[in-house]
């Protein structure tokens, strides 16, 4: 029997199982971390938003269903959304001035999913503006902290849902994932985070960055609870032209099935300076528990790799720059209040409602896409993302996943990569081939340098989730490095 | 290439977007280093390759052109500063 107490520490399935075995309600998990979001957790500052009236009455809705013998997948299970996700009649302000005030009159199709899967909404997570951030510090309502160490940056930019989950605040937390904003935090806060294939999971209703790399995630503590999350999320939606129409498979299902022979390719180029060594052998130390595991490891190449950074910084950039150009003031949003003219006014809304990021994104945008550099720049970068995918395309040949570390280091301090925009992007040199290449990515805890927690990065074939999940699975039941809690946060 | 202040100014018209005397050193400073960054693309050689369009080279869905969703114009209107009658308002464009 499970008792009150550990829920805080417990994974999505064992806190399903002990509802199921009537060893507390879903009302009971729902006051216990209510209370630890807004204390012990609130310095935190990882919530935007935290809809305790709502949550409670969804709890109450739960527990009654529960007790009529009624089962869904999530049923009375709390989760977070990213605020990036549309919330029906609730604040969604993507961690930005120009949305402090934006209530969606609809609920994203992830949102509506999970809703339907029984999950309750605890709250809205903190973000970077707009997801533009490799550290959670251009939100609008202040950086989120690391609960390894609140001095330290939680990663972005799914800060808030990262730091939620590592700090038992929540089970589990929606995120969005364009160049590594998921996969990051996640192993800068010690857990388990997935972005699937482009196209797995409904953009419908996520505030859009760069359309052609956004994917909607999720953060847990375990394999097994992504699975879960996942499972329920993911699915064609006719909402989202993007959209893919390729049957869910049954992720949880088979998690426990071998991996021997399954062939992991090792990317000879990630290992190259700019690795942390302590963080090599981390990575290094994991790849032979699943070495042990019956898995086979292979080096590959993926030659063009270091040019992802770049090619991202263009690509990205030209998406935002036109997809941020319908923040006008005029449907929704932030409204300058002195203006002359119909020309001032927006020029006035745009340049007070951005932070200097994402401002930053948008000019680059602007200027890799405007007459005279649009060939150099954007077109240069759409054959460099060719070349990418063609890389893990011969890689896959080969090999059935790539491993490797998922960041260059651990946590880093919050301010400290501010003034370099060059330094904070890349942060990101690992995940953000994935993203170009549109291929499903997952970082799990692997260790600790410096008492801080750092990531093994799987990626997988398109619409592979299924070998990623179960080849962590195996490593989180030969180790327990996703156990691990912030002593704080106890 | 580095930037100059001219540039951004421009740029900052394209995207219809103020910045102040105060944050143009920054910007310029920041942005000159970006372009100088992603310039490092010109170096690779891509002849023959084509631009990628989508990761997985999915064409655009096309659907029947129908009415999918009720009228909710007063409750999306309420995220707009000024209405009326149904209309968004904005200041006037023509004399």
């Amino acid at each position: 029997m499970m008792t009150i107490k550990e829920i805080q520490n417990m994974t999505l399935c064992a806190l399903k199982q002990g509802m199921k075995d009537k060893d507390f309600t879903s009302l009971e998990i729902t006051e216990v971390l209510l209370s630890r979001i807004n204390g012990l957790g609130a310095p935190l500052n990882a919530f935007i938003t935290v809809t305790a009236e709502q949550a409670i009455k969804e709890a109450k809705d739960a527990d009654k269903l529960i007790v009529a013998g009624k089962d869904k997948p999530l049923l009375g299970l709390p989760i977070a959304h990213k605020d990036l996700f549309c919330t029906d009649g609730v604040l969604t302000s993507c961690a930005s001035k120009m949305l402090h005030n934006f209530i969606p009159p609809y609920d994203a199709s992830v949102v509506k999913n999970l809703k339907a899967s029984g999950a309750i909404m605890l709250g809205k997570t903190n973000m970077d503006e707009f997801a533009m951030g490799s550290s959670n510090e251009t939100s609008y309502y202040g950086p989120v902290k690391n609960p390894w160490n609140l001095d330290l940056s939680p990663g972005g930019s799914s800060g808030g849902s990262a730091t939620a989950v590592a700090a038992c605040l929540v089970p589990a937390a929606t995120g969005t994932d364009t160049g590594g904003s998921i996969r990051q935090p996640a192993a800068l806060t010690g857990i388990t985070g997935i972005k699937p294939t482009y196209g797995r999971v409904s953009r419908f209703g996520m505030i859009a960055f760069a359309s052609s790399l956004d994917q909607g995630g999720v953060f847990t503590r375990s394999a097994e609870d992504a699975a879960l999350l996942l499972g329920e999320m993911a699915g064609f939606d006719d909402n989202d032209s993007t959209s893919v129409d390729v049957p869910v498979p049954d992720y949880l299902g088979g998690i426990n099935q071998s991996i021997k022979g399954l062939k992991i390719g090792l990317v000879r180029q990630h290992f190259d300076a700019g690795l942390d060594d302590d963080n090599a052998i981390a990575v290094k130390e994991a790849l032979n528990v699943l070495k042990d595991q019956g898995a086979e490891i292979i080096d590959i190449d993926l030659p063009n790799i270091e040019l992802s950074v770049p090619t991202y910084y263009v690509v990205a950039s030209a998406e935002c720059s036109s997809n941020l150009s319908r923040y006008d003031g005029v449907r929704f949003g932030y409204r300058a209040e002195n203006y002359k003219d119909l020309n001032e006014f927006y020029c006035k809304t745009r340049g007070e409602g951005f932070g200097a990021e994402v401002k930053r994104r948008i000019m680059t945008g602007t200027y890799v896409l405007s007459a005279g550099y649009y060939d150099a720049y954007y077109l240069k970068a759409q054959k460099v993302r060719q070349l990418i995918s063609q890389d893990f395309k011969k890689a896959f040949e080969k090999v059935d996943l790539i491993a490797g570390p998922t960041t260059p280091s651990p946590a880093f301090a919050l301010g400290a990569k501010m003034d370099d925009p060059i330094e904070m992007y890349l942060n990101d040199i690992y995940t953000i081939g994935a993203n170009l290449a549109g291929l499903p990515g997952m970082s799990i805890p692997c260790g600790f340098v410096n008492d801080l927690p750092v990531g093994l990065q799987l990626v997988g074939k398109h619409f592979g989730e299924k070998s990623l999940l179960q080849c962590g699975h195996h490593y989180q039941q030969a180790t327990d490095w996703h156990l691990q809690v912030p002593e704080q946060f106890k | 290439m580095s930037l100059n202040k001219e540039q951004i100014k421009y740029l900052a018209i394209l995207s219809r977007m103020d910045i102040q005397d105060s944050e143009t050193k920054d910007v310029v400073d920041k942005l000159s280093r970006i372009v100088e960054f992603v310039d490092q693309l010109q170096a690779v050689s891509t002849e023959g390759t084509e631009p990628m369009a989508h990761p997985l080279e999915q064409g655009q869905r096309l659907r029947i052109d129908k009415v999918t969703e009720d009228n909710q114009r007063e409750k999306i209107q309420l995220n707009a500063n000024e209405t009326n009658n149904g209309m968004y308002l904005v200041p006037k464009v023509i004399d």
